[in-house]
């Protein structure tokens, strides 16, 4: 009896050991390292010196660095996306869960951009809003509104929005999705008990689809702000953080640091401030959601 | 208070779009199209401006299609631009990680699910960690152990963090498939005298077709798309994320090579998503449901 258990032992610790091995040999151990490099001043080429707390300490206070403005992008960011595109992805979600002519159709078409390259985007992107021959500028000058053709990338005031405009578009399909399978999972008997009762569409959204799916709705605002703090792949692709780091955020900043200043201690401390910032947004969320029942 | 009033037959019927006023509906529908035409345009874009010379794209005929197909757009992608390298390195690259992702979380899964011991619901928690830590987090610690022992410019550089970061997920969905396969077939199995391993590899796993779709297409889409691991690790050995941008760095005034170059990153995507969109869409619920 003895030996088989000791067998089943074994063989639970193989078939474990590959999964285990990956996953804390590139997830677990890394952030501990990455705290421990974060007190530390190094650099690509081994030299290494302990500071305690100083990569912390400069990256709150200098202003060459500009943390905090990084950090007031990516919350701006993340308040968009919030307030703007999960509102308008739970409306196209609430009107095709309730079942229209079409619905796979349109679900699959605003489900596309989620699955296309950050990259391809980021580049069809870049020409349209190419200052001389750029789809947007071009459209505008056609409608004779001169004045309003910008440098849309390469001006300090419309830097930050022209970035944010296309992070925000093409994951409007990815909240849509998760809400829309929420929406669909509302049982039929309860919305047609509000129907003989003579509750209107409006009113069947507000008193009994939106309370339903608020453990999705929870998912997609935790999602919408962590993502938002993580942004990296289309703010690089378009500008890098520039122009005179008017868009910079905190992963611009964390791979400038890394790669073109070869900080790696002040580049981990962005990382470490990355994750604890996720996970602690992510708590609160989840607090908030919970008083609210 | 709920209103009282006469019901009618429709009140009976399909009463989804009955009830709607016929102007907010006709409105509802402009709004939907208005946005789907907002997400497909770039694409529609994308795939003409790809076949159109600089005349064309510069003025003559900016959004429409293509007067005259110039096909040699793909050929200095594919060939100048190196774009065939780079979906070769992406192809290596997506199918080594997949192949990986399945056998590990399969092990994992079953250990997890259908072997006896304490703990396996500890070690599943532990496992679901790996969906909320962000890639920041590793970067500099792997990128020093790459350089370290020369693998920069690997594939497996590549390979190994990509199996790790898809692995959460793929438990995840391994795990929904698994609890649906009835534990008899293991009982028969074992009193026939199969050991653990032989009824893994050869009862299990081939009644994990739909979980291996999934799981596939999910991991397919992460590496496929990823671009601050490659973007770093293997600046030499491009994958297509990297490699478009490398192009477009060279090719700043001719637009035609670069729209080629996002069409061969794209069509492997749609097409897969043209065949499998309702599986596609389901991977990435059943992440955000328990995620």
């Amino acid at each position: 009896m003895k030996k088989k258990k000791l067998i089943n032992g074994i063989n639970v610790f193989l078939f474990l050991l590959p999964g285990l091995a990956l996953f804390i040999g590139i997830l677990i151990a890394p952030i501990v390292l990455s705290g421990y490099y974060s007190f530390f001043d190094m650099n690509a080429y081994g030299a290494k010196e302990y500071i305690g707390l100083a990569n912390y300490k400069e990256l709150f206070s200098s202003t060459a660095i500009g943390f905090f403005k990084a950090l007031k992008n990516s919350l701006l960011l993340a308040a968009l996306s919030v307030f703007v595109q999960l509102p308008v992805s739970l409306g196209i979600a609430l009107l095709l869960g309730k079942g229209i002519k079409g619905e796979r159709a349109f679900l699959s078409i605003y489900f596309m951009p989620v699955l296309i390259s950050t990259v391809v985007i980021g580049q069809l992107w870049l020409k349209i809003y190419n200052p001389s021959y750029g789809i947007l500028n071009v459209c505008l000058r056609g409608l004779g509104l001169d004045n309003l053709a910008k440098i849309w990338l390469g001006t300090k005031e419309t830097a930050l929005g022209a970035v944010f405009a296309p992070t925000l578009w093409q994951y409007v399909g990815y909240h849509m999705l998760l809400l829309y399978a929420g929406v669909k999972s509302v049982p039929l008997e309860l919305r047609e008990a509000a129907m003989l009762d003579g509750a209107t569409d409006g009113q069947i959204n507000r008193y009994i689809v939106i309370p339903y799916i608020k453990g999705i709705l929870k998912v997609s605002v935790i999602f919408a702000v962590t993502g938002s703090l993580k942004s990296f792949d289309l703010i690089y692709v378009l500008t890098n953080g520039g122009p005179l780091h008017a868009t910079e955020v905190p992963s611009t900043l964390m791979i400038n640091m890394l790669f073109l200043r070869n900080r790696y201690g002040m580049g981990s401390t962005i990382a470490v401030m990355l994750i604890l910032l996720c996970f602690a947004f992510a708590l609160v969320i989840s607090a908030i959601f919970k008083q609210e029942d | 208070m709920a209103k009282t009033r006469e019901l009618k037959p429709e009140d009976f019927s399909t009463y989804t779009v009955k009830k709607t006023n016929p102007a907010l509906r006709v409105l509802a529908y402009i709004g939907l199209v208005f946005w789907a035409l907002v997400n497909l345009f770039p694409i529609y874009w994308m795939f003409t401006f790809s076949l159109k010379n600089n005349e064309e794209i510069f003025g003559a005929n900016v959004a429409g299609l293509p007067q005259h197909w110039l096909w040699s757009n793909y050929t200095s992608a594919m060939k100048t631009g190196h774009m065939a390298t780079y979906f070769i390195n992406s192809i290596i690259i997506a199918v080594a990680t997949i192949l990986i992702t399945l056998l590990v979380s399969m092990m994992a899964t079953y250990a997890m699910t259908r072997l006896v011991w304490k703990g396996r619901k500890t070690m599943n928690k532990f496992f679901m960690l790996g969906l909320t830590i962000p890639i920041h987090a590793s970067i500099v610690p792997i990128y020093i152990q790459l350089s370290k022992m020369h693998m920069l410019n690997t594939y497996q550089a590549l390979i190994v963090p990509y199996s790790a970061f898809s692995l959460a997920m793929a438990i995840l969905i391994c795990t929904g498939f698994m609890d649906e396969i009835p534990k008899d077939i293991d009982e028969s199995a074992y009193i026939d005298g199969c050991g653990v391993w032989r009824t893994f590899f050869t009862m299990i796993v081939p009644l994990m077709k739909p979980a291996v779709a999934t799981i596939g297409i999910y991991t397919f889409l992460q590496c496929w798309n990823e671009l601050m691991f490659a973007n770093i690790f293997n600046t030499n050995l491009k994958t297509l994320p990297v490699g478009i941008q490398a192009l477009s760095g060279q090719y700043t005034t001719d637009w035609g090579p670069i729209g080629a170059a996002l069409v061969v990153a794209t069509f492997p995507t749609l097409l897969v998503y043209i065949f499998l969109s309702k599986r596609i869409q389901d991977s990435f619920i059943a992440g955000a449901v328990k995620g």
